[in-house]
């Protein structure tokens, strides 16, 4: 954090700042010193606010649109795509928008498992995250719902079935969240209302996720703690404002693909039929981001099992700072951590494809492999690798293997 | 003196507490209540089917609260294999004779006790219903056999009011 005293120049502003300090949170955010070594893992966490953003005001403009009624919405939506000036493009700009919002959401967390950015002193920042993604996969599933084709439908009666599995009280639980005695349309009020909520929510917790962050400064690909501001550091604007700038752009472009190319491509034909409470479309399985989570959730034999697994899959990970006992905070200094890294990433790779496969013979028993391996690695494998890893020594600072290297390209060109 | 006069403000602070409590559970409440079913949903909480055209053999299946029923005609086949279960084999146990009043009629929620899907009619290992959501396996009873569900397809509250009239609810 910048410690020198900010004074505006010209005597309005100083006028102003000296009433609402608004020019002094401007100075901190432009000279706010970021390690000089931050790779293009790094820029998701702008790419995630675009997300955001572009969610808020498409879903906004949807709003004006969209009717939350059983019996108009799924007509509604087919009018905004039909008549509505723009209206196909903004709800393929929402539709995958929440894609492109989960792809980024997973660099960003696999970032941070990698370079060990949830390691003390981030735990704040880390929990809030989890936080944002817990909010995220509740605003994914209730958006979904709104269409109310069959996917939307049967999707919102298998997860709201979840809370069925609480013992005694899960009935009264399951009816109180549908508002009757099955997903009809006092439940697609309700999830109009808390879909159009949350985002508000995630922009809030976003605001301290990057409070929090701005407290120790960023993590860097060494993981090593940096003086700030220092040779190690640049200031925020311009020199990380336009790397965040190019990602973005290049990130734009996957997403216009999508958008302009193959609009339905991650959705499911179902949801264009309209919803049906008498027939249960034959394969139901969730959006994509969800299914890894899905599978652990089927891999299970029983109901309440199956449903603690599945939730503990996504709590578990904020408990990882006290799970992970390495001191060390980048996977560049934890040779064995590195491959357990991937094999994670492999891990989540499968249960996502089982998860998307019918639930039963081979396919069954690789998402039963899968599901144990993943709980295995962060209850076993982590808090036993911290004492048992033999590390690689870390630099001092990240300007010294350069200045090393430099040296010893000196005494070569000596000699 | 003092001692007397911190009991005094301590009383005076829980029982602060407690009415502000009181106050707070009482606005509360509404706001959880009012996502309970309304009044307009509860009033619909019955429903007559005239079953005269089911042929034996073959099921209707028909909303009630949002939900569908499946009313079951049995063949005397369906009939025979849904009572020669022996108990042990069943993960739910519930005899054939306590889920069919009439053995020729099942009436039945038709919503798989594991996550709500609708299971097939005719299909599965047992005869009777196969939910395509996660592979649970009912016989001609409606009864769990094999799969992630943990209980056998409810039974409603339901009368003959006639030989062709089913109420249920």
């Amino acid at each position: 954090m910048s410690d020198h005293e900010y004074v505006p120049k010209s005597k309005f502003g100083k006028w102003f700042n000296d009433r609402l300090p608004l020019l002094t949170l401007s100075n901190h955010l432009t000279d706010y010193p970021t390690p000089k070594n931050l790779n293009y893992w790094w820029t998701f966490g702008g790419i995630l606010t675009f997300c955001l953003i572009t969610q808020i005001v498409t879903g906004l403009t949807l709003a004006m649109h969209y009717i939350a009624h059983a019996d108009l919405a799924f007509e509604s939506v087919e009018h905004i795509m039909r008549d509505v000036n723009y209206g196909w493009l903004i709800r393929y700009i929402h539709s995958n928008g929440a894609s492109m919002f989960f792809l980024a959401v997973y660099i960003h967390i696999f970032r941070s498992l990698f370079y060990g950015s949830y390691k003390s002193p981030r735990e704040m920042i880390w929990i809030i995250g989890i936080i944002i993604y817990l909010l995220m996969m509740a605003a994914a599933f209730m958006g979904y719902v709104l269409p109310w084709g069959q996917m939307s439908f049967w999707g919102a009666t298998v997860i709201t079935n979840l809370f069925s599995a609480i013992p005694f009280i899960g009935e009264g639980i399951v009816q109180w969240l549908w508002g009757g005695y099955s997903v009809d349309n006092p439940t697609l009020t309700r999830f109009f209302t808390l879909h159009y909520l949350i985002p508000f929510l995630i922009l809030g917790l976003v605001v301290l996720h990057i409070w929090a962050l701005h407290v120790p400064g960023n993590n860097n690909p060494i993981g090593i703690d940096i003086q700030k501001p220092s040779k190690d550091t640049v200031p925020f604007h311009p020199y990380i404002v336009i790397k965040d700038g190019f990602a973005l752009l290049m990130f734009m472009i996957v997403f216009a693909f999508f958008v302009f190319y193959s609009p339905n491509i991650l959705g499911h034909a179902d949801n264009y039929i309209e919803a049906n409470p008498m027939v249960t479309p034959p394969h139901i399985v969730p959006e994509w981001y969800l299914l890894p989570f899905y599978a652990i959730l089927r891999s299970i034999p029983d109901k309440l099992m199956g449903v603690i697994a599945m939730l503990s899959a996504i709590l578990i990970l904020a408990a990882l700072p006290w799970l992970d006992t390495s001191k060390i905070r980048s996977a560049v200094f934890r040779p064995l951590y590195k491959q357990f890294y991937w094999i994670l990433v492999l891990d989540v790779i499968i249960l996502g494809y089982v998860g998307a496969m019918p639930a039963e013979g081979l396919y069954l028993l690789v998402a039963r492999v899968a599901t144990a391996y993943y709980f295995i690695h962060f209850l076993i494998i982590l808090p036993i690798l911290g004492f048992k890893e033999k590390t690689m020594p870390i630099p001092l600072s990240i300007t010294e293997p350069v200045l090393q290297d430099l040296s010893t390209i000196k005494k070569e060109s000596l000699n | 003196m003092s001692e007397k006069k911190t009991e005094r403000r301590e009383f005076l602070f829980t029982a602060t507490y407690a009415v502000g409590a009181v106050g707070v559970a009482a606005v509360v409440w509404p706001m959880v209540d009012q996502m309970n079913p309304d009044a307009s949903v509860k009033a619909l909480a019955s429903t007559e089917v005239d079953v005269s055209s089911v042929e034996p053999g073959k099921a209707i299946t028909v909303l009630w609260r949002g939900k569908p029923v499946f009313i079951k005609r049995r063949t005397p086949e369906e009939i025979a294999e849904a009572r020669a279960v022996k108990m042990d084999d069943l993960p739910d146990p519930q005899k054939d004779e306590d889920r069919a009043k009439d053995p020729e009629w099942l009436v039945m929620l038709g919503v798989c006790t594991h996550l709500g899907c609708v299971p097939l009619n005719d299909k599965g290992d047992y005869n009777g219903w196969f939910c395509p959501c996660h592979g649970s396996h009912y016989d001609t009873s409606g009864r769990i056999r094999k799969g992630p569900a943990p209980t056998n397809m409810e039974i409603p509250k339901y009368e003959f009011v006639n030989s062709n009239i089913i109420k249920i609810g």
